[in-house]
């Protein structure tokens, strides 16, 4: 019975996928003889927290972030938000902007900032909110498909921020701006904004009905309105935690290269995202959601990228690799090989049964 | 329904449209901190194309319009070759640049060129984002009776342009890898385990870098340990280097990184691992590229040589057109002189494919000098 249970939580598949993801390099450093843990090796070295989990942690902190936002997003009104990578882009660059002054391509000392650097974190959330209103209102007011709508500032977001920034790369070199990305004593300074943004959400949902709401509108956004729900405003919600989520992500990826990289930050991250809340077991038609398998599904893909680093895999290859591990993740979880899994285990039941 | 679907679309298109014009304008108002001398002047002249693309058919007062379709922004070294163009083709100099950004989209390169050919520009200049695709346009160009010119990357599918302008990568690689053989053996090195640290796959630059690296690390029985693409960026730099940190600590003594940006994140990655570079360290850093703050860091002992890869190739595409202009015909292939930076004096020339050629100690004002 208790076997069953296990088999049957709706996380047990994620998890199975990210250990077989690990498994592949136990399996790699004991063919090279390595320890076979040798992936697995934590230490404390010149201050910090190292090692391969650590990297997958910090690495995916990006992607869990906005994971959070996403799964909102696809259970409230069934489509996803394709914007959120340019709309970090946007963010990093509009809180570089601001720090350094318009036109100018590098500070490189407290002296030289044009507004504390506060005014310019703030300035990015406020401009991640914003984005994530537009399309908030797009979607929930104008009842605009979510794609259609997101489609927006997925081609302007980029090219808004590459305005902010005159054109240029936008360095902004300071230790105080660096700790987003970096470290707070000996613990990378992402895991802790990844966890806190996933606390606080999860909080949200689990202590108030609102997971229920997202839910029902999800489900039937018409029998919800008649229900006494105001759908409109939860979907509106649901966009704007995601883009605040993709201000949030955007400054941490700016603050790993103290720079507002408008060009590459958060390139291809909305199809991260999309996939990790698929990898978690969510459908993408809305309704019933599941955030730990959003956020299990985020670190699955950055073990997947990790491990062909750690395989050294060579670049030009790797997307292959990539596409064939989520394929094999994806056909798990898909529900025909669930049902043939549990034909095959109850045909084994009644054999064993007849003997 | 359809009705606000429609308002939606509409507004979807305004919006993208004002950011492609924006991104002309952020452009233009580039323009006039370069060129010091005239900015009244120079921000006009990079205006007037894009609003009054008729007024330019003509071309016969004298000014020389070039159309410049750039790759993108994604570095300083794309940012110094578009400053160069601007302040080559000033208005001051008797042309009228019509600069576009493509935003490392192909696609939108190809539109650019056929905007040049639509507005009538009396010459293109092209830096090809990906190398094959371009037969098409280039005859449309040459039946426009528009000369080509291509600088930085090559096109490998079509020879429909008068001239290529750029750096030679390989002997780029085979500099880094004569100048790292002279210097191993003027400090007493005698084992070299390198990583290298690659740009884009597929990019021309990282193939002759990579090949001119590894053509004197296999004459030498080098070991190179790894090579992974770190994309160009700081951010893959910081990444791949991290991911070598962990695998490789302590085994190598020398880190290639395809260009400064990747230096610098690979910078920030051995720092975290508590791995000592540069002149002094346990790890010898070389970097391409060669840019002014990243020559500040050979001059601060972070950097132990830079090898530049010149993107000033504005000055000799406009010695082509005046070229072109007075009715000669410019060479095919047309290299732009490099030079390369290190930080101690332990070697000052190295031989390369043949050629000696000097090794240049950067002093502050070599730095100073450095025009980007």
């Amino acid at each position: 019975m208790t076997k069953k249970k296990i088999t049957q939580h709706p996380l047990f598949l994620p998890l199975v996928c990210v250990l077989l993801v690990l498994a592949v390099n136990v399996i790699y450093d004991i063919s090279q003889g390595n320890g076979i843990f040798n992936f697995f090796i934590t230490t404390i070295e010149n201050g910090v927290l190292q090692g391969r989990l650590i990297t997958i942690l910090n690495r995916g902190s990006e992607v869990a972030i906005l994971a959070i936002g996403m799964t909102l997003v696809v259970s409230a009104s069934a489509g996803t938000d394709i914007s959120v990578g340019s709309v970090m882009s946007l963010c990093a660059s509009f809180c570089c902007m601001l720090v350094a002054g318009y036109g100018v391509s590098a500070v490189s000392s407290p002296e030289e900032f044009s507004m504390p650097l506060i005014v310019g974190i703030l300035g990015a959330l406020l401009m991640g909110c914003l984005c994530g209103a537009f399309n908030g209102t797009l979607v929930a007011y104008l009842n605009i498909q979510p794609m259609v709508a997101t489609l927006i500032l997925w081609s302007a977001a980029r090219a808004i921020g590459l305005l902010l920034c005159n054109n240029l790369i936008v360095y902004v070199r300071v230790p105080e701006y660096g700790i987003f990305g970096g470290y707070i004593g000996f613990l990378p300074t992402p895991i802790l904004i990844a966890a806190v943004c996933i606390l606080a959400v999860s909080l949200v949902l689990k202590k108030t009905a609102m997971g229920m709401y997202i839910q029902s509108v999800g489900i039937n956004k018409k029998a919800s309105r008649i229900a006494g729900l105001n759908s409109r405003r939860i979907i509106f919600i649901c966009y704007l935690l995601c883009g605040l989520c993709a201000g949030i992500a955007g400054l941490v990826n700016s603050s790993r290269i103290t720079s507002a990289d408008s060009n590459n930050i958060g390139l291809n991250m909305e199809l991260d995202a999309i996939l990790a809340v698929a990898l978690g077991g969510n459908s993408l038609g809305g309704g019933k959601f599941n955030l730990a398998g959003s956020i299990i599904g985020a670190y699955t893909i950055q073990a997947i990228t990790t491990t062909m680093y750690n395989l050294g895999i060579s670049s030009a290859v790797t997307p292959v690799f990539k596409a064939v591990v989520v394929i094999v993740i994806v056909a798990i979880q898909a529900p025909p090989v669930r049902i043939w899994f549990q034909k095959l285990r109850a045909q084994n039941h009644k054999e064993v049964a007849r003997v | 329904m359809k009705k606000i679907l429609g308002m939606a679309l509409a507004f979807a298109l305004t919006l993208s449209l004002a950011a492609c014009g924006g991104g002309g304008g952020g452009a233009s108002s580039a323009a006039p901190a370069p060129a010091a001398d005239q900015p009244s002047s120079a921000a006009p002249a990079a205006d007037a194309p894009a609003s009054q693309p008729a007024d330019n058919a003509g071309g016969g007062d004298g000014v020389i319009t070039v159309g410049f379709a750039q790759v993108g922004h994604e570095s300083d070294w794309r940012t110094a070759s578009t400053k160069s163009a601007q302040d080559v083709f000033a208005a001051s100099n008797g042309y009228d640049l019509v600069f576009v950004d493509c935003d490392n989209d192909s696609a939108r390169q190809l539109e650019a060129v056929r905007n040049f050919i639509q507005q009538g520009v009396d010459y293109i200049i092209i830096d090809p984002i990906v190398a094959t695709g371009w037969d098409t346009v280039l005859t449309e160009c040459d039946d426009a009776g528009i000369p080509v010119i291509i600088i930085d990357r090559t096109i490998d599918d079509s020879d429909k342009y008068v001239s290529w302008v750029g750096s030679d990568f390989k002997i780029e690689g085979l500099a880094c890898g004569e100048w790292l053989k002279a210097y191993a053996e003027a400090k007493g090195i005698s084992e070299i385990n390198a990583l290298v640290i690659e740009g884009s796959t597929g990019a021309s630059a990282t193939i002759g870098r990579t090949e001119g690296f590894k053509e004197i690390a296999d004459r030498e029985g080098w070991n190179i340990i790894a090579s992974q693409s770190g994309d160009f960026t700081e951010a893959g730099g910081q990444e791949v280097m991290e991911s070598y940190c962990q695998s490789y600590k302590g085994q190598f003594n020398v880190v290639i990184c395809q260009n400064d940006n990747e230096a610098a994140g690979a910078m920030t990655a051995m720092d975290t691992a508590g791995i000592s570079y540069g002149v002094g360290g346990d790890v010898i850093l070389v970097s391409f590229d060669a840019n002014r703050p990243y020559v500040q860091m050979v001059k601060d002992g972070k950097i132990n040589a830079n090898f530049e890869c010149n993107p000033m190739a504005a000055p000799t595409v406009s010695e082509i057109i005046q070229q072109l202009e007075a009715g000669e015909t410019p060479e095919k292939q047309v290299y732009v002189t490099e030079s390369w930076f290190v930080a101690e004096d332990a070697v000052s020339k190295i031989t390369v494919n043949g050629s000696e050629q000097p090794v240049i100690l950067v002093t502050q004002e070599v730095v100073d000098g450095r025009p980007y």
